[in-house]
């Protein structure tokens, strides 16, 4: 599914990061460890294409996403990417409805308003579908943000951080539902994360070390 | 979704900054098409209406009062000439042509003209009911006059002296109307035309005793007027308008004229150009206001565009990570810009005609002088293609950013 191989990516201050071989396979669940600096944003970005110019190879769904150009890598992303951020990110001038349709539409998918009733139930928010993101509370947004990332049923989800900024109650929400929602569309989830609490959660875990 | 969707969100989500954006440009562009309307539709009405007269022979005065008022027939006159004078000049070598008017009546604001059938034939009347004068009082009414009045066929009025409508009435003598011309859109449509001896009738009552036109014999008739005889040194008239023979004649007759004492020689092409360059300097005046407004307008675009990246900087990041490209940002951001200048231009082309709509249904002058609302010019296109590339100079530099954006350092600083 996924599988990295002799992976470095040179900083802009010229300090250069190596990232161990590894292989994630279908529908399985990570976690990327590490501490703060230790390269876990760069990983998840570069895995992700979001970051490029790097040496190595990044093998996702058979597709080496390092040969891609920059709009096939953009297409490619859109496709079969999901992403939740640690803000949530939502475009505050849209509804949450529009929110939504904005991942079909930017990849160049079908858009479906079923899918988003579908998306917005499983989550328990299909009263918000017209709702603007001002009026959401936090969790809700979060929620919303989720929803986003799996509405065009991607292939992996790629979580930066999802819940540092949270309480323990919350914390454990938030990653059932990123969990659910990843099992229900069948999509393998890489969570890079600090957060300790998760460790009891996602057995699966990738440890990377400041160097 | 799609990026029209996507922008007119945008837009609505700062409903007091598009609002005040789109303003500023209409105000802009309603001062300029304004200004377009009035200016080309004068322009219009000048060149139709002075076409085929190269020279207005008059009494001394102001030569744009002489095109106004005997051209345009918006000014008075400016004193009388005599019939014997103009009939010399009429002779001359390098005159192809002359016309005589006979101003100093109207009825109901509406002039009436003394001429002959070279006047009607220099503007290609024609008539729509009804027809020609024949003898003295009979009468042809303009469209518009005809239609403002209600003046009908086989219809008897007096005339008022001068021309506005507070003169006393003739009463001794009355007109009678014996057609209409089809409308022209030229200064006849606001005229009511006669032969120059009804002009004289009415105002006869007091030289009754010296003068009976009527009753003698003609043996020998005037080249202008010809119920008289010529050389007439009591009658006189208005104005007399002129066709130069040949090039020359544009050189030397209004020398030759104005070298005479009593008459006056004016060009309405010169005295209309020194019109329009005493009234440019209002125009260009607004101009320059309306120019400074698009400008701030374009300025207030490109801050505003500006300010809301900082704002968008993860907008434009999460859209990358769903798959946009940097063309899909750059585009976004320039139709967001385009949007607002097209919006400003089409408001401000309309409320430019809904002014000059009000305008003339205010003032009714502007309707007799045949300024419309409703024409439409090339330039309004011109006006609307330049306000997209407005668009695009005020959103280009934000599209650039836009373009540029480092999604993984946005995101990996949050």
């Amino acid at each position: 599914m996924i599988e990295v191989r002799g992976l470095s990516y040179q900083y802009s201050s010229g300090k250069r990061i190596k990232f161990d071989d590894f292989e994630v396979s279908k529908g399985t669940q990570w976690l990327l460890l590490g501490e703060s600096g230790s390269g876990k944003t760069t990983l998840l970005h570069l895995m992700s294409g979001l970051l490029t110019s790097q040496q190595g190879k990044i093998i996702i769904q058979g597709t080496d996403i390092t040969q891609l150009s920059e709009s096939r890598l953009d297409h490619f992303r859109g496709a079969h990417m999901g992403f939740v951020f640690q803000k949530n990110h939502l475009i505050n001038a849209l509804t949450v409805r529009k929110n939504l349709l904005m991942a079909p539409f930017l990849s160049g998918l079908k858009q479906d308003d079923d899918r988003v009733e579908e998306v917005l139930k499983e989550l328990g928010l299909e009263e918000k579908n017209n709702a603007g993101v001002n009026e959401l509370s936090q969790g809700q947004a979060q929620r919303v943000a989720i929803a986003r990332a799996v509405i065009n049923k991607p292939k992996v989800i790629f979580a930066d951080e999802p819940t540092s900024a949270l309480d323990d109650k919350n914390c454990e929400r938030v990653i059932a539902l990123l969990l659910k929602a990843a099992q229900t569309s069948n999509a393998t989830l890489v969570v890079a994360t600090h957060d300790q609490r998760l460790k009891s959660i996602i057995p699966n875990q990738l440890v990377l070390n400041s160097q | 979704m799609s990026i029209i969707s996507l922008v007119w969100n945008y837009l609505k989500a700062k409903p007091l900054n598009t609002v005040l954006n789109v303003f500023l440009l209409s105000l802009g562009i309603a001062v300029i098409t304004i200004l377009l309307l009035f200016s080309n539709q004068l322009k219009e009405k000048i060149s139709q209406n002075a076409k085929g007269i190269d020279l207005v022979v008059g009494a001394k005065g102001s030569p744009l009062q002489l095109i106004l008022c005997n051209i345009f027939h918006i000014d008075f006159p400016t004193g009388n000439i005599k019939l014997n004078e103009a009939e010399r000049l009429a002779k001359h070598r390098l005159v192809k042509k002359a016309i005589p008017l006979a101003l100093g009546d109207s009825y109901k604001n509406f002039r009436i003209v003394g001429t002959n059938q070279d006047y009607l034939a220099l503007y290609k009347a024609e008539l729509d009911l009804g027809q020609w004068w024949s003898k003295d009082l009979e009468i042809v009414v303009g469209a518009t006059a005809a239609e403002t009045s209600g003046l009908k066929i086989g219809e008897r009025f007096a005339s008022a002296h001068g021309l506005t409508s507070d003169g006393h009435d003739h009463e001794e003598s009355f007109f009678q109307v014996t057609g209409i011309l089809k409308k022209s859109n030229t200064v006849l449509d606001n005229l009511l035309l006669t032969n120059v001896g009804s002009i004289w009738k009415v105002h006869e009552e007091h030289t009754e005793e010296d003068h009976e036109i009527d009753t003698v014999a003609i043996r020998n008739p005037s080249s202008l007027v010809s119920t008289v005889e010529a050389g007439d040194s009591t009658l006189e008239i208005t104005a007399l308008l002129l066709q130069y023979r040949n090039p020359i004649a544009a050189i030397q007759l209004p020398r030759f004229i104005n070298s005479q004492s009593k008459l006056q020689a004016a060009s309405p092409a010169f005295e209309t150009a020194r019109l329009f360059s005493i009234l440019g300097i209002g125009v260009e005046a607004l101009m320059g206001f309306a120019y400074v407004l698009i400008f701030i307008s374009g300025l207030s675009i490109f801050i505003a565009l500006y300010n809301s990246l900082k704002e968008r900087k993860y907008d434009l990041a999460i859209m990358r990570s769903m798959g946009a490209s940097r063309v899909t940002l750059f585009v976004v951001t320039v139709l967001e810009g385009s949007t607002l200048t097209i919006l400003g231009s089409i408001i401000g082309l309309a409320m430019g005609h809904v002014v000059v709509f009000t305008f003339t249904q205010i003032i009714v002058e502007s309707q007799k002088a045949g300024i419309t609302a409703l024409t439409f010019y090339t330039e309004e296109i011109f006006i609307l293609l330049g306000s997209v590339v407005l668009g695009i100079l005020c959103s280009l530099i934000p599209a650039i950013q836009a373009y540029r954006t480092d999604i993984h350092k946005v995101l990996a600083g949050s």
